[in-house]
């Protein structure tokens, strides 16, 4: 059992943290249950006699709480390490992990990364972080469709991420589930691609509401598909007015440095003072 | 399919509240789920039947209150009914909402002997 908040450790949600040093993964030593077990065990033994009258009980409980709970730990630990910690959410392969691919590569020893992958099966992103150099631990959530504030807490206590880092959470390719759970993240970041159809914020509008950036990526295909740029920007907006929209093509490198800027400007420089 | 997940939440939260309360049977449980919460009817009725097996809440009876949506524009302070964050405010046609209500996914009461 965990020692932390008591889960299972009977469970599919691996953890594996890639050593840099060997090719080959370990097993990193967390294994545990996504939904908790619960011995459901007749606790009705008692020697005193139940009175079976119906009472009702005033619950009044959010059903995300825990999440939300484990979700503002994680924020707390961010917090206090100085650490930025951003969850990017798409459909899959809209290019979630060529933007990290090319992010890293090119901010290499201007900025700290480390990486968390969130996927159902393989290691696949994971070796394509590592091969950057860049710290990364891979969550697999086998059946499991998003990543919950609970996995990111047993990944951070395998990664480690150092202080003043900016820890990229790459979800599950899902536009669905994963915008009900908080990890703790300071800014939530969706990524739709031209090769997507431009209602896409309009189909999947929970993502869009919740996210604070968006980023239009592959650009330089745009001349080859019916791809309305000023449509999608639209639409995002008409769902969100908050949100940021920045374009980019990991392919030419298009608009990447106004994403640079964007994860720049949102580095908070520790306070000596 | 995150309404298992949602499904797990709402029966770790209902046993815990009927265990505290010394109760053997949770007969009926009230959930309050905004038409916002991001929560789909159906599939929630699916994943309820596969997650409340062998647990408290096997043979409760399960009543959902439909919270409709209400949001506030934030340019002329209108209030108003919404079905879907894309709606736009029905006196000045902004888009500029504040959402109040229609997120909620709480568990509501419990009925328990």
């Amino acid at each position: 059992m965990c020692a932390t908040c008591g889960c299972d450790s009977g469970g599919k949600t691996t953890f594996r943290l890639l050593d840099k040093d060997q090719q080959a993964e370990h097993d990193h030593k967390h294994v545990f249950a996504a939904g908790h077990d619960h011995a459901h065990s007749h606790f009705d033994s008692h020697d005193h006699v139940h009175n079976h009258s119906k009472t009702i009980i005033e619950v009044e409980q959010d059903v995300l709480l825990q999440n939300n709970l484990l979700a503002q730990r994680n924020r707390g630990y961010f917090d206090a390490k100085n650490i930025l910690a951003l969850n990017l959410v798409s459909s899959p392969g809209s290019g979630k992990t060529s933007l990290l691919e090319r992010t890293l590569t090119d901010l290499k020893g201007q900025l700290d990364f480390a990486v968390i992958e969130g996927d159902q099966q393989t290691t696949n992103d994971a070796d394509r972080i590592q091969a950057t150099g860049t710290d990364v631990t891979q969550i697999n959530t086998g059946k499991g469709c998003h990543l919950d504030a609970h996995m990111i807490l047993h990944a951070l206590q395998g990664l480690k991420p150092k202080e003043n880092s900016v820890l990229l959470i790459e979800n599950v390719g899902n536009l669905v589930c994963p915008a009900m759970f908080d990890l703790g993240e300071k800014e939530r970041i969706v990524i739709i691609s031209v090769t997507e159809g431009d209602d896409k914020p309009l189909k999947y509008p929970d993502m869009f509401h919740s996210s604070t950036l968006c980023i239009i990526n592959k650009t330089d295909l745009l001349p080859y598909v019916p791809f309305d740029i000023e449509k999608v920007k639209a639409n995002a907006k008409k769902i969100n007015h908050h949100l940021e929209i920045i374009e980019v093509s990991c392919t030419t490198g298009e608009g990447l440095q106004v994403w640079y800027n964007w994860l720049k400007s949102k580095v908070l420089l520790p306070e000596t003072t | 399919m995150h309404e298992l997940s949602i499904v797990m939440g709402i029966i770790e939260i209902a046993e815990r509240q009927a265990k505290a309360a010394d109760a053997t049977i949770i007969d009926e449980v009230e959930l309050d789920i905004g038409t916002l919460s991001g929560i789909e009817t159906e599939a929630l009725e699916f994943a309820w039947k596969q997650g409340v097996r062998q647990t408290m809440l096997e043979y409760a009876v399960k009543k959902i209150n439909q919270i409709a949506g209400k949001a506030r524009c934030l340019d002329c302070d209108a209030e108003f009914a919404i079905e879907k964050y894309e709606d736009a405010c029905p006196i000045c046609g902004e888009h500029l909402l504040d959402i109040i209500q229609g997120k909620e996914l709480r568990v509501k009461s419990l009925l328990v002997s």
